[in-house]
């Protein structure tokens, strides 16, 4: 176990993990849009910053991807912490104006005015959405695309991804919920990537469960036979 | 990638069948034959200097009397303003600005019967005399050219020349009379810092590379030159290629690398071109791959090229886009020296420091150290460009004074217009205004005015530059070039961009100057990597040393130095118009009326419709009689 | 590009993630672009996804997913340049053109794009027209330096130095 202070209370951690993680667990606040712990921690949004003092030197960094180290100090809340903070949620309700989450974490920061033109963009660029799909589900049908102000996550050549499976992991994961997923009869779809796949029916119940398209990725995936998903998950229980 | 023809070459596996070929390569040269040498830099490429080239190729082939007389064309020579140049050996004669029409009566005349063409050669701009040889040419007599002097006698393409210079001598030195642990101790007494902008100290990042746990390790060169006005490591690359490989094979032995990569900007097609023959000649004697020499030493070096993007030269990211992917920097907690490529120690250097290490262990650290200032030894190439008469690439030892280099070196502004800044340190560094030009160039001095030393770009501005503009340029560079990971950095620069551009279109309010330091702050602060660290420095140091003129832009809606041109406005002097219509031809979009003035009519003055002026410039470019005013 | 000069490249420079760039870098200069089906079977080859390779396309300034121009123009907008007045000289380019940075003429003779340094301070304001350097651009010599390339329909390889 690693032993480390966050705001003058000891903590623990096991090796590997990360000192934001940590301090969540222990009950700090620190504010993060761009962290899940069931990916790998990105360093993105900015958010998470905290100072970290170690051997002598202090500096301003991201709490997601810093690792425990025996010794640290670190501090969640010093008038440099707020201050980057709250520019940084400034940067992105300009950004977003319209994101209730935002406004909320704006208004709990104490951020009361953007002095910048607002723009009215939904996207935040946390880029969970394509993480996810990366590293949990392995359909790889978005992902980051472009540079600096123009960066977006989108399917290749941004037209329908075609690579989608209508999971609905990214539309659960995105924490400005900005991708949106419907189903209306016997089709779901993943409104942000275009994406409409039509379902299939349970032989038994005869609910529409599941898009045909993604049974038959995790059927070929997982080498299972023709029928086994001819019964839904419920059903089947 | 294949180059040409395969290069036939003797594997030599010792150092003494090394000497053995150097003394025979410098047998065949005579110390009095005559040497053309044509600069092949890309300034003189630009100039034009292959047709000289070829002039020169046909007057030789042509002669009965050529015999004797060799054509080499090399690296760049640093005059880039002069050229093309050309160095007649073994007097080294020194002609510039010579054009093809002249090569015949330069064979003839100076070559054939020594006869000097005095208007081919430099001219004193206070004295009027005319100076022969290149070493008493103003631009070149305070320069300490180490480093980059040899490019005059290489041609990029033939390792025999490197050798005839004592290339490769450093090499065997280290591998056979030194242990990896005294080139280190070698390298930390010369204090050999980064040359690519960081300054960190060469040796201690080698040692704790050397101590990282891990069997291998990589070096790799930086040659992805990203910052504006900054070519000396393009030009050390395209000129003298095996000084940079040279550097990185002794590098890698001291640190126990067995592979090592050089990461060349996609814009530098010939550097590209010339390294990877340097490495082919170089595998070709054995003195890369398995066995260097027979000292028991492999090493290998490849090539990987940037895809245009100057986040690319981040370390990070390089390492990054070595390994296939996007040039996104990663957090550094822990350094590359430790884990870098492929998980790997990795020890990554500039072009520059690499081709610094054979210097250093041929004559020593303690000899190194002797040049240079406490905290900075050694030379530093430097960009001299923009408003300034003597233009190129110039070496001068660290502590020289800024004001030497910009008047001595540079031969002061042109034109006669008054000196307003320098800029140095590229998108990462800062202006430094006329106040401050007996400031010693040294890392922490010029870190210590809100500028940094960078990878040795220096942009020379005068009265006609409009710093306001400057940072704007500068945030526009750096907005297009962030990745766009970090929301402090993508936002911040683009915010920052938008605010000047505010203030330059007229539009500018005095709360933006406060606004600007505060989005500075948290850019610099918040951000991941060094592109977003120093991205507000150009806005800062400019509001710290001309914030008259940015609240001039503000309050006045004017701009003093003429360049935004939303402030400001062309107007043709009745009394100066002589009717000739070439405004009226030039414009654009009609805005000019008038009627021209011929032998049978009177013609009326030209006028402007300030309305659909859209303030181009293209009038004033065209008229010859200075009738056009620009408030 | 057919397949099998594709995979001639592939060969060229290994099988391997880290070969990516290279790969696609010579694509690029072949084709002057980066096809979707080029890079669909890049994708194939290397067991690399379509999303990785697409980010790879759109993130380099070297690569370009529209098919270019016969000449391109590359204006050097580095600092020396812009001191010496580049923006001018782009705007001009611009204006006889009708084309913006990144777009190409439709007509397909010209592409317009500019860059951050050739490395040509000295001479700025620098344009190279399909690799060839002109030094001491002005707005005034725009229109004179373009003509050489309307009138030289014989191929790119007459332009270069």
């Amino acid at each position: 176990m690693i032993s480390f202070t966050i705001d003058g209370q000891m903590v623990e951690g096991k090796k590997g993990q990360n000192v934001l993680e940590v301090a969540l667990d222990a009950g700090f606040d620190i504010p993060h849009l761009c962290y899940n712990e069931n990916v790998k921690p990105y360093g993105a949004c900015r958010l998470c910053l905290v100072e970290v003092s170690r051997k002598g030197r202090s500096k301003l960094t991201t709490s997601c991807n810093y690792p425990v180290l025996e010794g640290i100090e670190v501090f969640t809340a010093t008038d440099k912490v707020l201050r980057a903070r709250k520019m940084v949620m400034e940067l992105l309700l300009a950004m977003c104006p319209g994101s209730p989450l935002l406004q909320r974490m704006a208004k709990e920061m104490g951020l009361n005015e953007v002095r910048f033109k607002k723009e009215d963009k939904d996207c935040i660029l946390c880029g969970l959405c394509a993480r996810v799909c990366e590293e949990i589900v392995g359909a790889h049908a978005i992902q980051f695309a472009f540079r600096g102000d123009r960066r977006e996550v989108v399917p290749p050549f941004q037209g329908e991804a075609t690579n989608c499976i209508a999971c609905g992991a990214c539309v659960i994961v995105c924490p400005v919920n900005v991708i949106g997923m419907k189903e209306e009869g016997d089709e779901r779809t993943i409104t942000r990537w275009k994406r409409t796949l039509k379902m299939k029916q349970c032989k038994i119940c005869g609910n529409y469960f599941a898009p045909w398209y993604q049974l038959e990725k995790i059927r070929e995936k997982a080498n299972l036979p023709k029928d086994f998903f001819d019964v839904c998950y419920t059903c089947r229980s | 990638m294949r180059i040409g023809r395969e290069i036939k070459m003797q594997r030599l596996s010792s150092p003494q069948e090394l000497e053995k070929y150097r003394q025979e390569i410098l047998s065949q040269r005579n110390l009095n034959q005559t040497i053309v040498t044509v600069c092949g830099g890309t300034g003189c490429h630009a100039a034009g200097c292959h047709a000289v080239v070829d002039a020169f190729k046909k007057v030789l082939q042509e002669s009965v009397k050529n015999n004797g007389i060799s054509l080499r064309v090399t690296g760049c020579h640093g005059f880039c303003e002069r050229g093309p140049l050309v160095v007649i050996h073994p007097k080294e004669i020194f002609y510039q600005r010579v054009k093809p029409e002249d090569v015949p009566s330069i064979f003839s005349e100076t070559i054939l019967k020594g006869n000097i063409l005095e208007h081919l050669l430099y001219e004193h701009p206070v004295t009027g005399e005319r100076i022969l040889t290149e070493k008493d040419v103003p631009f070149y007599k305070k320069q300490m050219r180490i480093i980059f002097g040899n490019n005059g006698f290489i041609d990029p393409t033939k390792i025999e020349d490197y050798l005839a210079v004592g290339g490769y001598q450093a090499l065997v030195k280290a591998l056979f009379s030194m242990r990896p642990e005294e080139i280190i101790q070698e390298v930390k007494k010369a204090n050999l810092r980064g040359r690519g902008g960081g300054g960190f100290p060469a040796g201690i990042k080698w040692e704790s590379c050397r101590r990282a746990k891990g069997d291998i390790k990589y070096v790799i060169c930086n040659a992805d030159e990203g910052d504006p006005g900054a070519y000396m490591d393009r030009s050390l690359l395209e000129g003298n290629p095996h000084s940079v490989l040279e550097g990185m094979i002794i590098g890698a032995f001291a640190i126990g690398a067995k592979e090592g990569y050089v990461y060349v900007r996609h814009e530098y097609p010939l550097a590209l071109t010339n390294i990877m023959m340097a490495i082919e000649q170089a595998r070709g004697l054995g003195l890369l791959g398995k066995n260097i020499l027979n000292s028991g030493f492999d090493f290998d070096v490849f090539i990987s090229r940037g895809g245009g993007a100057f986040v690319g030269g981040e370390s990070s990211a390089l390492v990054a886009s070595i390994a296939g992917d996007v040039a996104e920097p990663r957090a550094k907690h822990i350094h590359l020296v430790e884990s870098g490529l492929w998980n790997r120690p990795t020890t990554l250097n500039n072009v520059e420091t690499w081709a610094n290490v054979p210097v250093i262990i041929l004559k020593g650290g303690d000899w190194y150290s002797q040049i240079g200032t406490e905290g900075s030894k050694g030379t530093k190439i430097f960009s001299l460009v923009g408003k300034v008469n003597n233009t190129g690439l110039v070496e001068v030892p660290m502590g020289i004074t800024l004001r030497e280099i910009i008047y001595d070196i540079g031969g002061g502004i042109p034109e006669g217009k008054k000196f307003k800044a320098v800029q140095t340190g590229g998108p990462s560094g800062g202006c430094i205004p006329e106040s401050l030009l007996d400031l010693p160039v040294d890392f922490d001095r010029l870190t210590e005015v809100g500028s940094m030393m960078g990878s040795g770009g220096m942009i020379v501005m005068d009265e006609s530059t409009c710093m306001v503009d400057v940072a704007k340029y500068f945030m526009n560079f750096l907005k297009d070039e962030s990745c766009g990971k970090c929301t402090s950095c993508r936002e911040g620069t683009k915010r920052m961009h938008e605010l000047l551009t505010e203030i330059t279109e007229g539009r500018g309010k005095l709360e933006y100057l406060d606004l600007l330091e505060e989005l500075g702050w948290v850019t610099a602060e918040a951000s991941l990597c060094a592109l977003g660290g120093t991205a507000p420095n150009p806005v800062l140091s400019t509001l710290r040393y001309f914030r008259e003129e940015y609240e001039e832009h503000i309050l006045h809606k004017r701009c003093p130095a003429k360049v935004c041109r939303s402030l400001l406005k062309y107007r043709i002097l009745p009394e100066v118009c002589t009717m000739c219509g070439r405004c009226a031809k030039a414009c654009p979009t009609d805005a000019i009326t008038g009627k021209r003035k011929t032998k049978k009519e009177e013609g009326i003055p030209f006028r402007i419709d300030e309305e659909k002026c859209i303030k181009c410039g293209m009038c004033f470019e065209s008229c010859k009689f200075n009738a056009i005013e620009v408030q | 590009m057919t397949h099998s000069e594709i995979d001639t490249i592939i060969e060229r420079h290994g099988k391997k993630e880290s070969a990516i760039l290279a790969i696609l870098q010579d694509i690029q200069t072949r084709e002057k672009y980066l096809s979707k089906e080029a890079l669909e079977y890049v994708g194939e080859k290397l067991r690399i996804p379509l999303t990785k390779l697409y980010r790879i396309a759109t993130f380099f300034r070297a690569f370009s997913l529209m098919p270019r121009g016969r000449h391109e123009i590359c204006v050097c907008m580095g600092t020396a340049c812009h001191v010496r007045g580049a923006q001018r000289v782009l705007d001009q380019i611009q204006l006889e053109l009708g084309i913006r940075p990144g777009e190409t003429t439709k007509d397909l003779n010209f592409t317009l794009e500019t860059v951050n340094c050739l490395g040509v301070c000295a001479a700025g304001p620098v344009v190279a027209i399909d690799g060839q350097y002109f030094g001491k651009m002005s707005p005034t010599k725009v229109e004179g330096t373009l003509k050489r390339f309307y009138e030289n329909r014989k191929g790119d390889k007459d332009a270069k130095a």
